[in-house]
């Protein structure tokens, strides 16, 4: 059959023409809308290829000209500089190619550590200035107007040099149960996980799955006959407890390497540099502010009939929040919140002005004026922010097109 | 974010391949010379109480202003951090660095840039605490340094502790002045530069007297003044304005007797230096008297290192390397003739 058919379409002087009818019918090709947008298309395209064509090839004539090197050779090179802060083994034996990793890994940390405290504030803040107690509204529109209009970068500077410059000299850090704050960071101690500890592990992943699979038959269950079970404390209890009880079990595997003053600093445990600390306190508490008035919008524009209408079936105000309004806010809450993830990950390049070592810093910074190499430098930064925005946007948008589903 | 902005302006530039007119042209035309020095450091490039640029590397900027346009006072200066320095200068935003920059192989063949002579011979040291009592950098093991990005100095303290196996923490800023304050207020223990703008930053800090520099010098730094690659011209005015000051010392022509010797001299060397006689400014497209202006207005090199960073200034420091090659520094200027 399918033989058959490329044989006719290979000759088509075979007889099979005029099955086509007769060709007077059918209209020029540039009188025919759908050809002749098509035909635009391509030109338009031929056209922006051209100008991106034009735009390189004169970009690397003229740094020829100019005596300048490109390429990306230099990723390979020794880097030969210290960076104060690395998620990963680096050492200034490390190529430059490495330093982009380890600036990347510190960009990630920052903006996940970011997300997840701004988040949290956020919505605590814009619930409460929806409080009917007028202190709890009040305090919390007073901070919402004050950290939303005071540029982000005045706040950097406050969290850096204000507040964490005037902590004391290592020596006279101050301690508490067994970690240190002074200028140089917050110093605690390391877990190191010894023998067994992969038990506890183990017990941990095995209580996830075990209530998330308790959450799922509660649910059926609710359902069909409308029997609640206590999913969130059965699991909070199996999530804490067995990791908790396997952890005793087998002799509290795990050791902690306490950090000591030695000579300058403290050697051991593990130290947040005070640049990581300013960078977070003033992103999470910037964006926050924001993320805040989001919130507060996406529960106004449930309609008040909505609550109404849980009071009148008995539920607590508890339940109409988690049941009733915050469903429907989220619809409300999610697109604005993914800007908001987006512009905290893009923010997060000030640190360079307190010196956290992030991608801008480390790699658009250090490694751009070692090797000189501006362009490739640059246009590896860009489409770093680019990858990361829309990645975050990618998951936000999965996650709003999966609540939007849910509604019945 | 300026930084960025300028990369994008090389980016611009590099894009849209105008075929960029000569420097001299250029600066002529303008009717000054727009200069990249630091955002401030005492001694090289600082603003006074008025606002007037002081510093040897002004000096350096102010010698081609008066050779190219015989008024010393005809310069833009624009503050650039160690970063944006070399983008700022390829991109044409300026048209000579003077910036305590370091002549290196990777920046002189690679950044598309030319070293256009060496006006001070530094070497970089450590600063630290004097209450701390170390007596050597090798002590400073597992210690926290501040420092200046995109700079050799961090490349420089990354060897030198790598080869003698010590342990340390570089926390890195943008502009010296934020690295010394960081360690000024204690979030280092140390801090690392060229030893002159380490004396001149030292200064500035909350008690000076408590703050010394630590004997080992782990590096050459010779500084100086760079311009753009493919521009002969206006590379062979910043390379002879600055051999005139020199040759000027070594001649003791200084601004307050070069009228006296231009009228009487006969010594064919001082004739020539000051375009009465010899090549004049044929070659360089500038004005026979281009070298008599940069004396008149700005002063021989002793004059302006005296000013700025010896003696008569602040920062107090001998001549050392920097004394004319024939009181047994390294400052040699080839002849004018």
């Amino acid at each position: 059959m399918s033989s058959d058919m490329s044989n006719s379409s290979h000759k088509p002087d075979d007889g099979s023409e005029p099955k086509n009818g007769p060709p007077s019918n059918q209209p020029k090709f540039w009188n025919d809308p759908k050809k002749r947008s098509l035909l635009f298309q391509v030109i338009l395209l031929a056209a922006l290829g051209f100008v991106f064509y034009t735009i390189i090839d004169n970009t690397l004539t003229n740094l020829e000209q100019r005596g300048i090197t490109t390429g990306f050779d230099f990723l390979t090179r020794e880097a030969g500089f210290g960076i104060a802060m690395s998620l990963i083994d680096y050492t200034e034996a490390s190529s430059y190619g490495m330093t982009f990793i380890v600036g990347l890994l510190n960009t990630i940390l920052i903006a996940v550590m970011g997300i997840i405290a701004a988040t949290i504030l956020g919505f605590i803040l814009g619930v409460a200035r929806l409080s009917d107690n007028w202190l709890i509204a009040k305090f919390s529109a007073l901070y919402i107007e004050v950290f939303r209009n005071i540029p982000l970068l005045l706040q950097i500077f406050f969290w850096y040099y204000a507040v964490l410059r005037t902590l004391p000299h290592p020596r006279q850090s101050i301690e508490f149960f067994g970690s240190f704050i002074n200028n140089r960071g917050f110093i605690f101690p390391a877990p190191v996980p010894e023998d067994g500890f992969g038990v506890v592990l183990f017990g941990l992943l095995a209580a996830i799955i075990v209530s998330w699979l308790i959450a799922r038959w509660a649910n059926k269950r609710q359902e069909l006959t409308g029997q609640q079970f206590p999913v969130y404390l059965t699991a909070l209890g199996l999530i804490v407890g067995v990791p908790l009880l396997l952890f005793l079990l087998s002799g509290m595997p795990l050791g902690l390497d306490h950090p000591e003053l030695k000579g300058f600093n403290f050697k051991g445990g593990i130290t947040v540099i005070p640049e990581l600390i300013a960078l977070w306190l003033a992103l999470s508490i910037y964006t926050a502010a924001f993320i805040a008035e989001t919130v507060r919008a996406g529960i106004l524009a449930v309609s008040h009939g909505q609550t109404e209408a849980a009071t009148a079936l008995g539920m607590s105000k508890a339940k109409t929040l988690r049941f009733i309004v915050i469903p429907q806010a989220l619809r409300v809450v999610i697109p604005p919140l993914t800007s908001q993830y987006l512009n905290l990950t893009k923010n997060s390049s000030l640190a360079t002005a307190i010196g956290y070592p992030d991608l801008v810093n480390v790699f658009a910074g250090t490694t751009l004026n070692q090797t000189g190499q501006a362009i490739e430098v640059i246009a590896m930064t860009m489409a770093v922010y680019l990858t990361l925005s829309l990645l975050t946007s990618l998951f936000m948008n999965w996650y709003n097109a999966r609540i939007q589903l849910s509604e019945r | 974010m300026k930084k960025t902005l300028t990369s994008a302006a090389v980016l611009m530039v590099a894009m849209t391949g105008t075929a960029m007119a000569g420097t001299l042209e250029t600066v002529k035309e303008r009717g000054a010379v727009q200069c990249g020095v630091t955002s401030g450091v005492p001694g090289f490039s600082v603003p006074d109480d008025k606002g007037n640029w002081k510093g040897l590397d002004v000096d350096m900027c102010r010698a081609v202003a008066a050779a190219v346009l015989g008024d010393a006072t005809k310069v833009k200066f624009i503050p650039l951090n160690a970063k944006e320095r070399f983008t700022a200068l390829v991109s044409g935003e300026i048209d000579l660095l003077s910036r305590v920059t370091t002549w290196t192989q990777t920046r002189d063949t690679q950044l598309g840039i030319n070293f256009a002579g060496v006006n001070y011979y530094d070497g970089q040291g450590f600063l630290v605490k004097k209450e701390l009592g170390l007596k050597s950098v090798k002590e400073l093991d597992g210690a926290t340094v501040c420092v200046q990005s995109g700079t050799t100095t961090e490349l420089n303290m990354a060897d030198y502790f790598r080869t003698h196996s010590i342990s340390y923490t570089p926390v890195v800023f943008d502009t010296n002045d934020q690295a010394a304050q960081a360690f000024d207020s204690g979030r280092c223990d140390s801090f690392t530069t060229d030893l002159s703008q380490a004396a001149g930053l030292r200064t500035r800090m909350q008690d000076p007297s408590s703050v010394g520099a630590l004997p080992e010098v782990i590096s050459k730094e010779p500084l100086g003044p760079v311009v753009r690659q493919g521009d002969d011209t206006w590379f062979n005015i910043v390379k002879w304005s600055h051999n005139a000051m020199l040759n000027a010392e070594e001649l003791r022509l200084t601004s307050a007797n070069v009228d006296k010797m231009k009228a009487e001299s006969t010594d064919p060397n001082v004739k020539r230096l000051l375009g009465l006689d010899g090549p004049k400014g044929q070659g360089l497209d500038l004005a026979d008297d281009w070298a008599y202006q940069i004396v008149k207005q700005v002063g021989n090199y002793g004059e302006a290192y005296e000013r700025n960073v010896g003696k008569d200034s602040p920062l107090g420091l001998d001549r050392g390397l920097n004394a004319l090659w024939n009181q047994g520094g390294l400052q040699y200027a080839p002849p004018m003739r």
